[in-house]
């Protein structure tokens, strides 16, 4: 007791509202699982979550309204709330909004998941209407640790929000109603390796703090150029950080649990996946490899062409192969994270680094959108067992339901970038960023994958226009409320986007004008 | 002195990551995890011990309470596939594929 007195720490309550309200909510969501009585508890969670999500994403729209974007971090330095920190926040909690809806919609998952699929329980669970409700809470939680993940200033902060945010996908991924088999080795596939890549990700933190003693991302820039013959210590780190968060992005080669896991999970559970957690791991990844290692890129970027063209045509060349239609689009997700790599690589002076991160910004927006979309599609095609995944039922659906395949084929030229589709300013965006960075090669590598890409999707809608309809085909889910409003809300999005870009456009210029904070 | 301690480290992380590469079991493919992470606690400790300052242990408590979290999660989910499939293995599961 020597009399110093330890200083209070000031956190910024209203610039972290947004992740406040999200984790709060989600408490709240267990509590209710533990007081509400069964049959009420759904109609409890659905508009707690809906209110939370709407309320974070207008308190994020106030703080950038009234008080601007902040330039300094917040919570003593381990919180950046910037500028594309606060897009990424917005544009998450939109997405995690409409794939709410889409997971609103009835019996998409298991009634029990402890009963044994095939069971006398599992018989009685679903007899008795049982509904496994968790699945708010759990996403609500895995909300606020993406939001948390893009915006940590400190790489502890992005551990545990990479965290927060995996684990409760894991279980999200395990609860699908049929076809439980999949959806559970889905569920211990994504586990696995997910634990997997986090370990190496924390490997990574425990080198960076050898190297620079610290694990602020300023503390490591700074620290670039004063510790010297650490070498191996940093290189390694940087190594090993990035095997973590470009496997969450399922970049090559790191993209192997991408497939099953989108193939497994509740369709639902998919579509958030594919959307948001796209968006806050490139998030996270940009703040690591531009705030803390922007002057490494020498060492870092060659490695980064290598993965970004292994990502392209992996992606591209094994979606031509996929016979589901889940899996086919995960395949392309890879190959859109591979798109989105060529910007994250054309770092460069400080107007070019703008350029790429609001062309990022804006790809993340468009992709985003669409991809929820079509997954939302996918969940309404549906055969006796479940969704019709196999593309060969998919055969005719243009003559069965057109408006709905019109859609579904829209969205995949949107994939595609065909011009007046949000893909295509997408895509235009980050690589003329990559030609402005000196990316060329990449560049040409993005546009020949584009357009093997473009063959898969065009392929799909050749079958759904132009086959015959099987005989006892796929029937069409008369749609819920919920999912007939996903799919318009992302058509909406895909055209406006491709039709007016400039308002959106100009939103990622104004989030990326300052880059992130130091 | 410290140097020790790092290749313990390292050599601990080794062992754990061939593990997870080589074992079939769920159950041993999990402990595998948890040893990388317990081998990156004492690489924390150890820099902090070098450093001279006290973050690195506080990131152990950290990491120790994630590692709590995760095997919850992780448990649940390897029980639930063994009482479906009767076996814990990782090549059992192989419904997902191509």
């Amino acid at each position: 007791m020597n009399g110093t007195t330890i200083p209070a720490p000031t956190i910024e309550y209203a610039l972290l509202a947004p992740m406040l309200i999200v984790f709060g909510a989600a408490i709240v969501g267990v509590l209710v699982e533990a007081f509400f009585p069964r049959y009420l508890r759904k109609s409890v969670h659905v508009p707690l979550t809906l209110l939370a999500l709407a309320g974070a994403f207008l308190m994020t729209v106030l703080q950038v309204v009234r008080e601007g974007v902040p330039t300094t971090p917040s919570a003593m330095g381990a919180v950046a709330v910037d500028g594309p920190a606060l897009f990424i926040w917005g544009l998450i909690l939109v997405l995690a909004i409409v794939s709410t809806l889409l997971i609103n919609d009835e019996d998409q998952f298991v009634a029990q998941a402890a009963a044994v699929p095939g069971s006398a329980d599992e018989e009685e669970a679903v007899r008795s209407g049982y509904a496994q409700t968790e699945v708010y809470p759990l996403l609500l939680f895995s909300v606020g640790g993406m939001m948390l993940f893009p915006a940590s200033n400190d790489l502890l902060i992005m551990f545990v929000a990479l965290e927060v945010l995996s684990l409760p996908l894991y279980l999200l991924c395990g609860l699908a109603r049929r076809r439980r088999l999949l959806s559970q080795e889905a569920s211990v596939k994504y586990f696995l390796l997910g634990a997997f890549s986090s370990a190496f990700f924390l490997y990574g933190m425990a080198l960076m703090y050898g190297y620079a003693g610290s694990l602020d991302l300023k503390a490591i820039s700074a620290a670039l150029g004063t510790v010297s013959g650490q070498n191996t210590l940093l290189l390694a780190g940087t190594a090993m950080l990035g095997v973590g968060l470009l496997f969450k992005l399922g970049a090559a080669p790191f993209q192997a649990w991408k497939p099953d896991v989108y193939q497994g999970a509740p369709t639902a559970v998919t579509a958030l996946m594919a959307s948001t957690v796209l968006v806050s791991a490139f998030g996270a990844l940009l703040r690591v490899f531009w705030v803390a290692l922007g002057n490494l890129d020498w060492d870092w970027r060659p490695v980064m062409w290598g993965v970004a063209i292994l990502t392209m045509v992996v992606g591209a060349i094994l979606a031509i192969t996929q016979t589901d239609i889940k899996r086919m689009l995960a395949y392309s997700s890879i190959a859109h994270s591979g798109f989105i790599l060529t910007g994250v690589i054309a770092t460069g002076a400080f107007e070019q680094n703008q350029g790429a991160l609001s062309a990022i910004l804006f790809y993340l927006a468009a992709y985003g959108f669409t991809t929820v979309g079509a997954f939302a599609v996918v969940t309404m095609v549906r055969d006796a067992g479940g969704e019709a995944g196999h593309l060969s039922r998919w055969a005719g659906l243009g003559k069965r339901a057109p408006i709905l395949a019109g859609i579904f084929a829209f969205f995949l030229l949107a994939f595609a970038g065909i011009p007046l589709t949000s893909g295509f300013f997408g895509k235009y965006a980050v690589f003329s960023a990559a030609v402005a960075g000196d990316a060329l090669p990449l560049v040409v590598v993005g546009v020949v994958t584009s357009a093997i890409a473009a063959f898969f999707y065009v392929r799909v809608i050749v079958l759904m226009f132009f086959s015959e309809p099987a005989a006892d085909g796929p029937t069409i889910a008369t749609p819920t409320i919920g999912t007939s409003a996903v799919v318009a809300l992302a058509a909406a999005a895909t055209v406006v986007l491709g039709v007016f870009p400039q308002p959106v456009l100009d939103l990622a210029g104004e989030a990326a004008s300052a880059l992130f904070i130091r | 002195m410290t140097t020790h301690y790092l290749v313990l480290s390292a050599l601990l992380f080794a062992i754990g990551a061939v593990g997870v590469l080589l074992r079939r079991n769920a159950i041993v493919v999990f402990m595998c995890v948890e040893l990388m992470l317990n081998a990156c606690n004492l690489a924390f400790v150890t820099f902090a011990r070098q450093h001279g300052n006290l973050d690195g242990q506080l990131i152990a408590f950290f990491v120790m309470v994630v590692a709590a979290a995760e095997v919850v999660i992780g448990l649940a989910i390897i029980v639930m596939i063994f009482r479906t499939r009767r076996s814990a293995s990782v090549d059992d599961a192989n419904l997902l594929k191509y």
